[in-house]
């Protein structure tokens, strides 16, 4: 093998790592499962909400999906649509954020990493954030805590509970300290929503770590998981360097979190939209 | 191993300051000369020292951000108790989170300033690789973000300032810090922190890093010492991940604008205050004087200010932070 054909491999192995989470499914008639290998026909694994049917494997979901498993009938209409990200600092690494940013705009075909709505669900008028994992990681800078803290805001004008599903590598470096200011935008925000006694709900997808997770993910009155998501602080290579050793099995997904207090219940995406109605009524009632 | 630990008893310089160690050898050798008492080498040395003096100030006069960084982890910079020992009266340090344990990178207690009583909170790190150890080097675990949330609780319940000081590298990335929620640890104080009803002042004094630092520095002022850091990621941490090359972490630190001057610009930060020349730690006497100086400017005007405004001008103050387009 030359060194031109190693250095190939190497970009191609890259490519269908990062590609693979977002095969866009009608396009291909099988998918397989990242996690058990079983070939999957695309359309059955819509009909089961994007879950492996051999091993329950969640695959990750778009705002779109997600939207459109949780509000059938399109009974929602979305906020601040229009707030987009700039390149404030100048910001370069291996490429400008400007350009970051516009080429994850046509890729993703959403502005930013969160979209956010006012809806109805079963009926019960909510305001919901969901976060695309799609969009340069999840990443939180500016627009997506100026989004957070807008929904927020209109929830305890409205009086309406908010619901956030989040999915995010962490705050946005190309943002440097303006990313960390978030982290206090929202959780400040949220401040508020407790104040004035309206329900928070906490849904965390694969995966939630750094900023997003050390802010409004954690804070739900009640924190739900998708089951078998990365969850944590740090991310498990950066833990991995500092203490020398590997971890062990299960070591921050929704489980290991169930199991040491940090979230209330694992749930299955079958059974999400039900609970998250009995949650709703429970607050309303 | 001697001779390192001598190296630690006296003086040491940073790596950009190679111009002084000549300097400082030449002194060094005037002084043995001098104090062998057959020549009067007063005059040289006050010469000297003069011209260190002036060296120094050229060298600081032009850090780069790099440097800079260099400077707010210097190993003899101050700590967060020597700060807390030269500023304030009477200081009784509180320990513990009532649930798990006591976390030494996190001090916290009640302390007198001006005969004011004030509640004092901040990362230690330490001044050797023993006291690094111990202290984790000042990157706290969950429980020492609960022990600085229940000390500022208490500073609430009796209507208390609260001054909290940061220098950390970061919260610590460890197995038991997840199982014990590092993130709900920081996110809790991130909101219990904007709804706190008393005064509340943030310096950092070091290393800014991360959630690690915001996780106490929600304060109504927040200002930096000169020669600071404060930073959402490590310059070596951006340089591997988003430049992909470890090596780069000087253009990181340019590229983030971690300095203090950077940061005043971005209006994250309130004020900068002035250091000694060569840093804090070359007169932590000076250093904690300017500091002292603008904790009491900047508490001042918001003491007057009721439960209800302090928390208005909290939350105003962080749900500015932002820059976006719209439409």
């Amino acid at each position: 093998m030359s060194i031109h054909d190693w250095f190939k491999r190497k970009k191609l192995q890259k490519e269908t790592e990062y590609t693979r989470e977002r095969l866009d499914i009608p396009g291909n008639l099988w998918v397989k499962c990242y996690k058990c290998g079983q070939a999957i026909f695309a359309r059955d694994l819509a009909e089961n909400l994007k879950v492996c049917p051999k091993c329950g494997y969640h695959f990750k979901l778009t705002a779109a999906e997600r939207f459109a498993q949780l509000f059938p009938k399109n009974s929602f209409k979305e906020i601040n649509e229009s707030l987009t990200s700039t390149n404030f600092l100048n910001f370069k690494d291996t490429k400008d954020y400007g350009q970051r940013i516009e080429e994850s705009i046509m890729k993703s075909n959403y502005k930013d990493a969160i979209v956010t709505v006012l809806g109805k669900l079963d009926g019960l008028e909510v305001a919901v954030g969901v976060m695309n994992f799609a969009f340069m990681g999840g990443s939180m800078g500016s627009v997506v805590g100026e989004k957070f803290a807008r929904l927020v805001e209109a929830a305890v004008e409205k009086k309406l509970p908010v619901i956030v599903f989040s999915t995010s590598g962490g705050a946005r470096m190309q943002e440097s300290i303006m990313s960390l200011m978030q982290m206090a935008k929202t959780s400040a925000a949220l401040g508020r929503l407790r104040e004035n006694r309206l329900p928070y709900i906490s849904i965390l997808t694969d995966p939630t770590t750094g900023g997003v997770s050390a802010s409004f993910a954690m804070l739900g009155d009640v924190n739900l998981a998708e089951p078998g998501a990365l969850i944590g602080f740090a991310g498990p290579r950066v833990i991995e360097q500092t203490i020398r050793q590997k971890l062990p099995p299960g070591f921050q997904r929704s489980e290991f979190l169930l199991a040491h207090g940090m979230i209330d219940m694992v749930c299955e995406r079958k059974d999400l939209r039900d609970t998250l109605v009995k949650l709703l009524k429970f607050f309303r009632d | 191993m001697a001779k390192a630990e001598q190296k630690n008893n006296t003086r040491r310089l940073l790596p950009f300051e190679k111009p002084l160690e000549e300097l400082y050898e030449k002194l060094d050798k005037l002084k043995t000369i001098g104090s062998a008492g057959k020549m009067d080498m007063s005059e040289e040395i006050r010469l000297l020292e003069k011209r260190i003096e002036a060296t120094r100030q050229q060298i600081f006069a032009k850090l780069n951000p790099i440097q800079v960084v260099q400077v707010a982890r210097f190993i003899q910079r101050p700590t967060t108790l020597e700060y807390v020992s030269m500023i304030f009266d009477d200081f009784l340090e509180l320990h513990g989170d009532r649930n798990f344990s006591d976390d030494p990178a996190m001090i916290a207690g009640v302390a007198k300033l001006e005969g004011r009583s004030v509640v004092v909170l901040g990362h230690q790190k330490g001044h050797s690789t023993k006291e690094y150890l111990a202290r984790n080097l000042g990157m706290a675990n969950p429980e020492g973000y609960r022990k600085a949330l229940r000390i500022m609780r208490l500073a609430e319940r009796y209507n208390k300032p609260i001054i909290s000081f940061i220098d950390t590298p970061g919260a610590y990335p460890g197995l038991g810090a997840e199982e014990r929620g590092q993130a709900e640890a920081i996110a809790k104080n991130l909101r219990e922190m904007a709804e706190l009803t008393v005064p509340f002042i943030s310096i950092i004094t070091g290393e800014g890093g991360s959630g690690g630092a915001l996780g106490i520095a929600m304060g109504n002022r927040v200002l930096m010492m000169e020669f600071s850091i404060y930073s959402v990621i490590s310059p070596e941490g951006c340089a591997s991940i988003l430049f992909r090359d470890a090596t780069r972490a000087s253009d990181a630190a340019v590229a983030m604008k971690i300095t203090s001057k950077d940061l005043l610009e971005l209006n994250v930060i309130d004020e900068i205050i002035k250091e000694p020349v060569g840093g804090a730690h070359n007169d932590p006497d000076l250093a904690a004087k300017n500091m002292k100086a603008a904790i009491l400017r900047n508490l001042e005007p918001l003491l007057p200010l009721s439960h209800h405004e302090l928390i208005a001008d909290r939350y105003n103050k962080y749900r500015k932070m932002g820059i976006y387009n719209e439409g």
